[in-house]
Protein backbone atom coordinates (compact mmCIF):
# COMPACT_ATOMS: atom_id res chain seq x y z
CA UNK A 1 0.00 0.00 0.00
CA UNK A 2 1.24 3.48 -0.85
CA UNK A 3 1.06 5.41 2.36
CA UNK A 4 2.15 8.59 0.65
CA UNK A 5 -1.29 8.87 -0.93
CA UNK A 6 -3.85 10.88 0.94
CA UNK A 7 -6.82 9.26 2.61
CA UNK A 8 -9.92 9.64 0.43
CA UNK A 9 -12.09 10.17 3.47
CA UNK A 10 -10.20 13.34 4.36
CA UNK A 11 -11.08 15.05 1.10
CA UNK A 12 -13.71 17.74 1.06
CA UNK A 13 -17.28 16.45 1.41
CA UNK A 14 -20.78 17.73 2.17
CA UNK A 15 -20.89 20.07 5.19
CA UNK A 16 -17.14 19.70 5.51
CA UNK A 17 -16.71 23.10 7.13
CA UNK A 18 -17.94 21.32 10.28
CA UNK A 19 -18.00 17.60 9.44
CA UNK A 20 -14.60 16.03 8.82
CA UNK A 21 -15.81 12.51 8.13
CA UNK A 22 -18.56 10.00 8.81
CA UNK A 23 -18.47 6.27 9.36
CA UNK A 24 -20.85 3.33 9.38
CA UNK A 25 -19.59 0.20 11.16
CA UNK A 26 -21.12 -3.25 11.49
CA UNK A 27 -20.26 -5.84 14.14
CA UNK A 28 -20.67 -9.44 12.93
CA UNK A 29 -19.77 -12.89 14.23
CA UNK A 30 -19.51 -16.11 12.29
CA UNK A 31 -22.05 -18.73 13.38
CA UNK A 32 -20.66 -21.84 15.03
CA UNK A 33 -17.75 -20.19 16.84
CA UNK A 34 -17.40 -18.62 20.30
CA UNK A 35 -16.76 -14.88 20.38
CA UNK A 36 -13.10 -13.88 20.07
CA UNK A 37 -12.31 -13.51 23.77
CA UNK A 38 -13.66 -17.00 24.57
CA UNK A 39 -12.40 -18.80 21.46
CA UNK A 40 -9.45 -21.19 21.63
CA UNK A 41 -6.27 -20.44 19.70
CA UNK A 42 -7.32 -22.99 17.08
CA UNK A 43 -10.75 -21.43 16.72
CA UNK A 44 -9.26 -17.95 16.40
CA UNK A 45 -6.92 -19.25 13.72
CA UNK A 46 -9.88 -20.85 11.97
CA UNK A 47 -11.87 -17.59 12.06
CA UNK A 48 -8.80 -15.79 10.76
CA UNK A 49 -8.36 -18.25 7.85
CA UNK A 50 -12.03 -18.39 7.01
CA UNK A 51 -12.27 -14.61 6.94
CA UNK A 52 -9.18 -14.32 4.76
CA UNK A 53 -10.58 -16.83 2.31
CA UNK A 54 -13.93 -15.05 2.09
CA UNK A 55 -12.56 -11.51 1.97
CA UNK A 56 -10.05 -12.43 -0.73
CA UNK A 57 -12.89 -13.52 -2.97
CA UNK A 58 -14.97 -10.45 -2.27
CA UNK A 59 -15.61 -8.28 -5.33
CA UNK A 60 -15.76 -4.70 -4.13
CA UNK A 61 -14.69 -3.18 -7.42
CA UNK A 62 -11.23 -2.54 -6.02
CA UNK A 63 -8.55 -4.52 -4.21
CA UNK A 64 -8.93 -5.49 -0.61
CA UNK A 65 -5.49 -5.55 0.94
CA UNK A 66 -4.94 -8.03 3.74
CA UNK A 67 -2.65 -7.16 6.67
CA UNK A 68 -1.77 -9.93 9.08
CA UNK A 69 -1.24 -7.91 12.25
CA UNK A 70 0.88 -10.57 13.89
CA UNK A 71 3.37 -10.12 11.08
CA UNK A 72 2.92 -6.40 10.68
CA UNK A 73 6.47 -5.39 11.17
CA UNK A 74 5.13 -4.72 14.08
CA UNK A 75 4.17 -1.78 15.96
CA UNK A 76 4.96 0.94 13.49
CA UNK A 77 2.48 -0.23 10.85
CA UNK A 78 -0.17 -0.89 13.46
CA UNK A 79 0.21 2.55 14.97
CA UNK A 80 -0.08 3.99 11.49
CA UNK A 81 -3.33 2.09 10.97
CA UNK A 82 -4.62 3.32 14.33
CA UNK A 83 -3.77 6.91 13.46
CA UNK A 84 -5.62 6.50 10.18
CA UNK A 85 -8.68 5.17 12.03
CA UNK A 86 -8.46 1.89 10.09
CA UNK A 87 -8.07 -0.30 13.16
CA UNK A 88 -8.87 0.38 16.81
CA UNK A 89 -6.20 0.79 19.44
CA UNK A 90 -7.69 -2.28 21.11
CA UNK A 91 -7.14 -4.29 17.93
CA UNK A 92 -3.53 -3.11 17.69
CA UNK A 93 -2.80 -4.08 21.27
CA UNK A 94 -4.36 -7.57 21.25
CA UNK A 95 -2.12 -10.59 21.20
CA UNK A 96 -3.83 -13.17 19.00
CA UNK A 97 -4.28 -14.03 15.30
CA UNK A 98 -5.90 -10.94 13.81
CA UNK A 99 -5.91 -8.99 10.62
CA UNK A 100 -7.38 -6.05 8.78
CA UNK A 101 -8.51 -5.86 5.16
CA UNK A 102 -8.42 -2.39 3.64
CA UNK A 103 -9.27 -0.94 0.23
CA UNK A 104 -6.50 1.25 -1.25
CA UNK A 105 -8.68 4.36 -0.87
CA UNK A 106 -9.06 3.45 2.82
CA UNK A 107 -12.83 3.92 2.75
CA UNK A 108 -13.40 0.26 3.60
CA UNK A 109 -11.69 -1.51 6.44
CA UNK A 110 -12.61 -4.88 7.92
CA UNK A 111 -11.03 -5.86 11.22
CA UNK A 112 -10.82 -9.60 11.82
CA UNK A 113 -10.77 -10.96 15.39
CA UNK A 114 -11.29 -7.69 17.20
CA UNK A 115 -13.95 -7.81 19.92
CA UNK A 116 -16.22 -9.42 17.31
CA UNK A 117 -15.07 -11.72 14.52
CA UNK A 118 -15.66 -9.00 11.93
CA UNK A 119 -15.90 -5.26 12.36
CA UNK A 120 -16.61 -3.76 8.95
CA UNK A 121 -16.51 -0.01 8.40
CA UNK A 122 -17.07 2.44 5.58
CA UNK A 123 -15.58 5.90 5.95
CA UNK A 124 -16.63 8.89 3.86
CA UNK A 125 -15.59 12.55 3.84
CA UNK A 126 -18.06 15.11 5.18
CA UNK A 127 -21.62 14.24 6.06
CA UNK A 128 -22.89 11.45 3.80
CA UNK A 129 -24.20 8.79 6.11
CA UNK A 130 -26.76 7.46 3.64
CA UNK A 131 -23.93 6.68 1.24
CA UNK A 132 -21.91 5.08 4.05
CA UNK A 133 -24.90 2.95 5.11
CA UNK A 134 -25.60 1.80 1.56
CA UNK A 135 -21.97 0.89 1.02
CA UNK A 136 -21.51 -1.01 4.27
CA UNK A 137 -24.78 -2.82 3.67
CA UNK A 138 -23.59 -3.83 0.20
CA UNK A 139 -20.37 -5.19 1.70
CA UNK A 140 -22.31 -6.98 4.43
CA UNK A 141 -24.54 -8.64 1.81
CA UNK A 142 -21.50 -9.85 -0.09
CA UNK A 143 -19.80 -11.26 3.00
CA UNK A 144 -23.06 -12.77 4.17
CA UNK A 145 -23.54 -14.61 0.90
CA UNK A 146 -20.43 -16.64 1.85
CA UNK A 147 -20.58 -16.77 5.63
CA UNK A 148 -23.35 -17.53 8.12
CA UNK A 149 -23.53 -14.90 10.81
CA UNK A 150 -24.71 -15.55 14.36
CA UNK A 151 -28.27 -14.24 14.41
CA UNK A 152 -31.37 -14.70 16.52
CA UNK A 153 -34.88 -13.68 15.63
CA UNK A 154 -35.28 -11.83 18.90
CA UNK A 155 -31.89 -10.23 19.40
CA UNK A 156 -30.78 -9.82 15.80
CA UNK A 157 -27.05 -10.03 15.05
CA UNK A 158 -25.37 -11.49 18.13
CA UNK A 159 -22.32 -9.59 19.35
CA UNK A 160 -19.75 -10.17 22.06
CA UNK A 161 -20.93 -7.11 23.95
CA UNK A 162 -24.71 -6.87 24.33
CA UNK A 163 -24.52 -3.11 23.83
CA UNK A 164 -23.95 -3.79 20.11
CA UNK A 165 -26.62 -6.45 19.67
CA UNK A 166 -29.42 -6.14 17.12
CA UNK A 167 -28.29 -4.28 14.05
CA UNK A 168 -24.67 -4.23 15.25
CA UNK A 169 -24.45 -0.84 13.60
CA UNK A 170 -22.54 2.15 14.83
CA UNK A 171 -22.67 5.47 13.01
CA UNK A 172 -20.08 7.99 14.02
CA UNK A 173 -18.95 11.34 12.78
CA UNK A 174 -15.95 13.51 13.44
CA UNK A 175 -17.03 17.10 13.96
CA UNK A 176 -14.81 20.17 14.07
CA UNK A 177 -16.32 22.51 16.66
CA UNK A 178 -13.85 25.36 17.33
CA UNK A 179 -16.65 27.96 17.36
CA UNK A 180 -18.61 26.20 20.08
CA UNK A 181 -15.41 25.57 22.01
CA UNK A 182 -14.53 29.27 21.95
CA UNK A 183 -18.08 30.17 22.91
CA UNK A 184 -17.78 27.64 25.76
CA UNK A 185 -20.90 25.94 24.45
CA UNK A 186 -19.54 22.42 24.09
CA UNK A 187 -21.37 21.30 27.21
CA UNK A 188 -24.64 22.12 25.46
CA UNK A 189 -23.68 19.71 22.71
CA UNK A 190 -22.72 17.07 25.24
CA UNK A 191 -26.03 17.43 27.04
CA UNK A 192 -28.05 17.34 23.82
CA UNK A 193 -26.11 14.28 22.68
CA UNK A 194 -26.64 12.54 26.00
CA UNK A 195 -30.38 13.22 25.86
CA UNK A 196 -30.42 11.58 22.45
CA UNK A 197 -28.43 8.56 23.73
CA UNK A 198 -25.38 9.45 21.71
CA UNK A 199 -21.76 9.09 22.82
CA UNK A 200 -19.31 12.01 22.54
CA UNK A 201 -15.60 11.23 22.35
CA UNK A 202 -12.37 12.96 21.36
CA UNK A 203 -10.26 12.81 18.20
CA UNK A 204 -8.56 9.56 19.13
CA UNK A 205 -11.76 7.78 20.19
CA UNK A 206 -12.58 6.25 23.52
CA UNK A 207 -11.05 7.99 26.50
CA UNK A 208 -9.36 10.72 24.43
CA UNK A 209 -9.73 14.47 24.75
CA UNK A 210 -10.90 16.91 22.13
CA UNK A 211 -7.52 17.44 20.42
CA UNK A 212 -7.83 19.95 17.59
CA UNK A 213 -11.41 20.77 18.70
CA UNK A 214 -12.60 17.53 17.12
CA UNK A 215 -15.44 15.55 18.64
CA UNK A 216 -16.64 12.11 17.60
CA UNK A 217 -20.35 11.54 18.05
CA UNK A 218 -21.93 8.10 17.68
CA UNK A 219 -25.18 6.27 18.34
CA UNK A 220 -25.44 3.92 21.30
CA UNK A 221 -28.78 2.31 20.53
CA UNK A 222 -28.43 -0.65 18.17
CA UNK A 223 -31.61 -2.60 18.91
CA UNK A 224 -35.31 -2.05 18.34
CA UNK A 225 -35.10 0.09 15.22
CA UNK A 226 -34.04 -0.52 11.64
CA UNK A 227 -30.63 0.66 10.48
CA UNK A 228 -32.29 3.45 8.51
CA UNK A 229 -34.34 4.58 11.53
CA UNK A 230 -31.26 4.58 13.76
CA UNK A 231 -29.51 6.70 11.17
CA UNK A 232 -32.50 9.00 10.83
CA UNK A 233 -32.67 9.64 14.58
CA UNK A 234 -28.96 10.39 14.54
CA UNK A 235 -28.26 12.29 11.37
CA UNK A 236 -31.58 13.91 10.59
CA UNK A 237 -32.32 15.19 14.07
CA UNK A 238 -29.35 16.05 16.19
CA UNK A 239 -26.51 16.53 13.73
CA UNK A 240 -28.10 19.38 11.75
CA UNK A 241 -28.68 21.17 15.06
CA UNK A 242 -25.06 20.81 16.14
CA UNK A 243 -23.84 21.94 12.73
CA UNK A 244 -26.17 24.94 12.89
CA UNK A 245 -24.96 25.82 16.43
CA UNK A 246 -21.36 25.66 15.29
CA UNK A 247 -22.00 27.87 12.25
CA UNK A 248 -23.90 30.34 14.40
CA UNK A 249 -21.00 30.46 16.87
CA UNK A 250 -18.63 31.13 13.97
CA UNK A 251 -20.89 33.90 12.63
CA UNK A 252 -20.90 35.56 16.04
CA UNK A 253 -17.11 35.42 16.11
CA UNK A 254 -16.89 37.01 12.67
CA UNK A 255 -19.42 39.73 13.40
CA UNK A 256 -18.54 40.59 16.99
CA UNK A 257 -14.97 39.47 17.61
CA UNK A 258 -13.33 39.58 14.22
CA UNK A 259 -10.03 41.12 15.40
CA UNK A 260 -9.75 38.52 18.15
CA UNK A 261 -10.60 35.79 15.66
CA UNK A 262 -8.06 36.97 13.07
CA UNK A 263 -5.43 37.35 15.75
CA UNK A 264 -5.86 33.72 16.73
CA UNK A 265 -5.86 32.52 13.12
CA UNK A 266 -2.86 34.52 11.90
CA UNK A 267 -0.82 33.86 15.03
CA UNK A 268 -1.42 30.16 14.42
CA UNK A 269 -0.18 30.54 10.84
CA UNK A 270 2.83 32.48 12.09
CA UNK A 271 3.80 29.90 14.67
CA UNK A 272 3.28 26.90 12.40
CA UNK A 273 5.23 28.52 9.54
CA UNK A 274 8.11 29.35 11.87
CA UNK A 275 8.33 26.78 14.65
CA UNK A 276 11.33 24.45 14.76
CA UNK A 277 10.03 22.18 17.51
CA UNK A 278 6.36 21.44 18.12
CA UNK A 279 4.50 18.70 19.97
CA UNK A 280 1.37 17.10 18.57
CA UNK A 281 -0.97 18.77 21.04
CA UNK A 282 0.15 22.30 20.20
CA UNK A 283 0.23 21.52 16.49
CA UNK A 284 -3.35 20.24 16.55
CA UNK A 285 -4.52 23.23 18.55
CA UNK A 286 -2.99 25.65 16.03
CA UNK A 287 -4.11 23.63 13.00
CA UNK A 288 -7.64 23.81 14.37
CA UNK A 289 -7.42 27.62 14.22
CA UNK A 290 -6.10 27.47 10.67
CA UNK A 291 -8.89 25.10 9.67
CA UNK A 292 -11.40 27.57 11.12
CA UNK A 293 -9.70 30.38 9.18
CA UNK A 294 -9.90 28.42 5.93
CA UNK A 295 -13.60 27.62 6.46
CA UNK A 296 -14.34 31.29 7.16
CA UNK A 297 -12.50 32.43 4.02
CA UNK A 298 -9.78 34.17 6.08
CA UNK A 299 -6.98 32.09 4.53
CA UNK A 300 -7.66 31.78 0.79
CA UNK A 301 -4.17 30.41 0.09
CA UNK A 302 -4.76 27.18 2.03
CA UNK A 303 -6.81 24.21 0.86
CA UNK A 304 -9.16 22.57 3.36
CA UNK A 305 -8.13 19.07 2.24
CA UNK A 306 -4.45 19.92 2.86
CA UNK A 307 -5.21 21.02 6.41
CA UNK A 308 -7.36 17.92 6.98
CA UNK A 309 -4.50 15.69 5.86
CA UNK A 310 -2.06 17.57 8.09
CA UNK A 311 -4.00 16.56 11.22
CA UNK A 312 -3.25 12.98 10.28
CA UNK A 313 0.26 13.31 8.97
CA UNK A 314 1.72 15.06 11.99
CA UNK A 315 0.92 12.05 14.19
CA UNK A 316 3.99 10.08 15.41
CA UNK A 317 3.66 6.94 13.27
CA UNK A 318 3.10 9.05 10.15
CA UNK A 319 6.18 11.16 10.78
CA UNK A 320 8.20 8.00 11.36
CA UNK A 321 6.87 6.46 8.16
CA UNK A 322 7.80 9.57 6.13
CA UNK A 323 11.27 9.91 7.61
CA UNK A 324 14.17 8.31 5.70
CA UNK A 325 15.91 7.60 9.01
CA UNK A 326 14.52 6.22 12.28
CA UNK A 327 13.26 8.99 14.56
CA UNK A 328 13.82 9.03 18.29
CA UNK A 329 11.01 10.43 20.42
CA UNK A 330 12.71 13.78 20.91
CA UNK A 331 13.28 14.09 17.15
CA UNK A 332 9.57 13.75 16.39
CA UNK A 333 8.77 17.33 17.38
CA UNK A 334 11.52 18.61 15.10
CA UNK A 335 10.32 16.47 12.18
CA UNK A 336 6.74 17.59 12.83
CA UNK A 337 7.66 21.28 12.78
CA UNK A 338 9.66 20.81 9.58
CA UNK A 339 6.86 18.93 7.84
CA UNK A 340 4.29 21.58 8.76
CA UNK A 341 6.56 24.41 7.59
CA UNK A 342 7.08 22.64 4.29
CA UNK A 343 3.36 21.98 3.80
CA UNK A 344 2.20 25.47 4.75
CA UNK A 345 4.93 27.10 2.69
CA UNK B 1 -13.86 9.76 46.27
CA UNK B 2 -10.76 8.80 48.24
CA UNK B 3 -9.19 5.37 48.57
CA UNK B 4 -10.14 3.46 51.73
CA UNK B 5 -6.45 3.05 52.62
CA UNK B 6 -4.84 6.36 51.60
CA UNK B 7 -5.59 9.89 50.37
CA UNK B 8 -5.33 9.11 46.67
CA UNK B 9 -8.37 9.17 44.41
CA UNK B 10 -10.14 5.82 44.26
CA UNK B 11 -10.32 4.29 40.78
CA UNK B 12 -11.93 0.97 41.75
CA UNK B 13 -15.34 0.99 43.37
CA UNK B 14 -16.89 -2.28 44.42
CA UNK B 15 -20.36 -2.59 45.85
CA UNK B 16 -21.32 -5.95 47.27
CA UNK B 17 -24.74 -6.96 48.50
CA UNK B 18 -24.64 -10.02 50.73
CA UNK B 19 -27.61 -11.26 52.72
CA UNK B 20 -29.32 -7.98 51.96
CA UNK B 21 -26.44 -5.92 53.41
CA UNK B 22 -24.50 -3.55 51.21
CA UNK B 23 -20.77 -3.00 51.64
CA UNK B 24 -18.55 -0.71 49.58
CA UNK B 25 -14.85 -0.79 48.79
CA UNK B 26 -13.03 2.13 47.17
CA UNK B 27 -9.39 1.71 46.18
CA UNK B 28 -6.72 3.75 44.43
CA UNK B 29 -4.77 2.17 41.57
CA UNK B 30 -1.94 0.98 43.81
CA UNK B 31 -4.12 -0.51 46.54
CA UNK B 32 -6.34 -2.10 43.92
CA UNK B 33 -3.27 -3.74 42.39
CA UNK B 34 -2.14 -4.85 45.85
CA UNK B 35 -5.54 -6.44 46.35
CA UNK B 36 -5.14 -8.28 43.08
CA UNK B 37 -7.75 -6.25 41.19
CA UNK B 38 -6.85 -5.33 37.63
CA UNK B 39 -7.50 -1.67 36.90
CA UNK B 40 -9.07 -1.27 33.46
CA UNK B 41 -7.13 1.53 31.83
CA UNK B 42 -8.12 1.24 28.22
CA UNK B 43 -11.28 -0.74 28.40
CA UNK B 44 -13.68 -0.31 25.50
CA UNK B 45 -16.44 2.03 26.56
CA UNK B 46 -19.17 -0.42 25.62
CA UNK B 47 -17.81 -2.87 28.17
CA UNK B 48 -17.76 -0.16 30.80
CA UNK B 49 -21.33 0.66 29.87
CA UNK B 50 -22.32 -2.96 30.23
CA UNK B 51 -20.70 -3.10 33.64
CA UNK B 52 -22.41 0.11 34.65
CA UNK B 53 -25.80 -1.21 33.66
CA UNK B 54 -25.02 -4.50 35.35
CA UNK B 55 -23.97 -2.85 38.57
CA UNK B 56 -27.51 -1.52 38.89
CA UNK B 57 -28.65 -5.11 38.76
CA UNK B 58 -26.50 -6.27 41.66
CA UNK B 59 -29.22 -6.12 44.28
CA UNK B 60 -31.62 -8.44 42.51
CA UNK B 61 -29.15 -10.60 40.62
CA UNK B 62 -26.30 -11.19 43.03
CA UNK B 63 -27.80 -13.87 45.18
CA UNK B 64 -29.00 -16.17 42.41
CA UNK B 65 -26.65 -19.02 41.54
CA UNK B 66 -24.66 -17.91 38.54
CA UNK B 67 -26.00 -19.61 35.41
CA UNK B 68 -23.53 -21.20 33.03
CA UNK B 69 -23.67 -21.25 29.25
CA UNK B 70 -23.76 -24.91 28.13
CA UNK B 71 -22.11 -24.03 24.82
CA UNK B 72 -18.99 -22.22 26.01
CA UNK B 73 -18.94 -22.68 29.79
CA UNK B 74 -19.00 -18.96 30.60
CA UNK B 75 -20.75 -18.13 33.86
CA UNK B 76 -22.98 -15.12 34.19
CA UNK B 77 -20.76 -13.91 37.05
CA UNK B 78 -17.78 -13.95 34.71
CA UNK B 79 -19.74 -12.01 32.12
CA UNK B 80 -20.51 -9.43 34.78
CA UNK B 81 -16.80 -8.92 35.32
CA UNK B 82 -15.80 -8.64 31.69
CA UNK B 83 -18.91 -7.21 30.01
CA UNK B 84 -18.30 -9.62 27.15
CA UNK B 85 -20.31 -12.74 26.36
CA UNK B 86 -18.61 -16.00 25.43
CA UNK B 87 -20.58 -17.19 22.43
CA UNK B 88 -23.89 -16.74 20.59
CA UNK B 89 -25.37 -19.45 22.85
CA UNK B 90 -24.91 -17.15 25.88
CA UNK B 91 -27.87 -15.12 24.65
CA UNK B 92 -30.10 -18.17 25.25
CA UNK B 93 -28.33 -19.37 28.37
CA UNK B 94 -28.55 -15.97 30.09
CA UNK B 95 -31.75 -14.92 28.34
CA UNK B 96 -33.64 -13.93 31.46
CA UNK B 97 -30.78 -11.96 33.00
CA UNK B 98 -29.75 -10.37 29.73
CA UNK B 99 -33.26 -9.26 28.79
CA UNK B 100 -33.39 -6.62 31.54
CA UNK B 101 -29.83 -5.54 30.96
CA UNK B 102 -30.28 -5.13 27.23
CA UNK B 103 -33.59 -3.36 27.66
CA UNK B 104 -31.96 -0.78 29.92
CA UNK B 105 -28.88 -0.33 27.75
CA UNK B 106 -31.00 -0.09 24.60
CA UNK B 107 -33.54 2.42 25.90
CA UNK B 108 -36.37 -0.03 26.36
CA UNK B 109 -35.90 -1.94 23.10
CA UNK B 110 -36.59 -5.65 23.49
CA UNK B 111 -36.52 -6.99 19.93
CA UNK B 112 -34.55 -6.69 16.77
CA UNK B 113 -36.41 -4.99 13.94
CA UNK B 114 -33.53 -4.34 11.57
CA UNK B 115 -31.82 -6.26 8.83
CA UNK B 116 -32.19 -10.04 8.65
CA UNK B 117 -29.64 -12.29 6.98
CA UNK B 118 -30.78 -13.39 3.54
CA UNK B 119 -29.83 -16.95 4.36
CA UNK B 120 -32.26 -16.96 7.27
CA UNK B 121 -34.96 -16.84 4.57
CA UNK B 122 -38.45 -15.87 5.63
CA UNK B 123 -37.26 -14.94 9.06
CA UNK B 124 -38.23 -11.32 8.53
CA UNK B 125 -41.89 -12.35 8.69
CA UNK B 126 -41.35 -14.50 11.75
CA UNK B 127 -39.42 -11.77 13.44
CA UNK B 128 -42.16 -9.24 12.76
CA UNK B 129 -44.68 -11.74 14.02
CA UNK B 130 -42.75 -12.12 17.26
CA UNK B 131 -42.63 -8.38 17.63
CA UNK B 132 -46.37 -8.09 17.15
CA UNK B 133 -47.06 -10.95 19.56
CA UNK B 134 -44.95 -9.31 22.25
CA UNK B 135 -46.92 -6.11 21.87
CA UNK B 136 -50.20 -8.02 22.01
CA UNK B 137 -49.00 -9.90 25.07
CA UNK B 138 -48.17 -6.64 26.84
CA UNK B 139 -51.61 -5.28 25.98
CA UNK B 140 -53.31 -8.47 27.18
CA UNK B 141 -51.47 -8.37 30.50
CA UNK B 142 -52.24 -4.68 30.94
CA UNK B 143 -55.93 -5.42 30.27
CA UNK B 144 -55.77 -8.38 32.67
CA UNK B 145 -56.80 -10.78 29.89
CA UNK B 146 -54.75 -13.61 31.32
CA UNK B 147 -56.21 -16.41 29.24
CA UNK B 148 -55.37 -14.57 26.05
CA UNK B 149 -51.95 -13.67 27.46
CA UNK B 150 -51.21 -17.34 28.18
CA UNK B 151 -52.05 -18.31 24.60
CA UNK B 152 -49.90 -15.52 23.22
CA UNK B 153 -47.01 -16.56 25.44
CA UNK B 154 -47.28 -20.15 24.20
CA UNK B 155 -47.19 -18.94 20.62
CA UNK B 156 -44.16 -16.80 21.36
CA UNK B 157 -42.36 -19.72 22.98
CA UNK B 158 -43.02 -21.83 19.89
CA UNK B 159 -41.74 -19.13 17.58
CA UNK B 160 -38.63 -18.46 19.62
CA UNK B 161 -37.81 -22.18 19.63
CA UNK B 162 -37.80 -21.91 15.84
CA UNK B 163 -40.77 -24.23 15.92
CA UNK B 164 -42.95 -21.71 14.23
CA UNK B 165 -46.64 -22.35 13.69
CA UNK B 166 -48.10 -20.83 10.54
CA UNK B 167 -49.04 -17.17 10.64
CA UNK B 168 -52.75 -18.00 10.55
CA UNK B 169 -52.46 -19.96 13.80
CA UNK B 170 -50.40 -17.30 15.46
CA UNK B 171 -52.62 -14.38 14.71
CA UNK B 172 -55.18 -15.39 17.34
Amino acid sequence: MKWSTNSAWLEQGPESDVVLSCRARLARNIAGFPFVARASDNQRAEIFNLSRQVLRQLDLGQDLLWFDLREAAANELMLLLVERHLISRHHAEMDLPRAVAITPDERVSIMVNEEDHLRMQFLAPGLQFEHALLEINRIDDKVESRLDFAFSSRWGYLTACPTNVGTGIRFSTMLHLPGLKLAKDIDRVRRAAKDMHLAVRGYYGEGSDSAGDFYQISNQITLGASEADILDAFSAKILPQIIAYERKAREVLVSKRSTYLDDRIFRAVGVLQSARIIDVKEAMKLLSRIRLGVCLGRLPDFELATINQLFLRIQPAHLRMMSPTPLRDEELSIARAAFIRKTLG
Amino acid sequence: MKCDHCDKAAVVHEVTVKNGEKSEVHLCKEHAAAAGIAVPTDQPVNQLLTQLVLSGKTRSGAKAASPTCPSCGLTFARFRQSGTLGCPGCYDAFGRQLAGLIERAQCGATHHTGKTPRRAGGSIDRQRLIHRLVRELDEAVAAEQYERAAKLRDQLTCLERDDAPGPAESAG
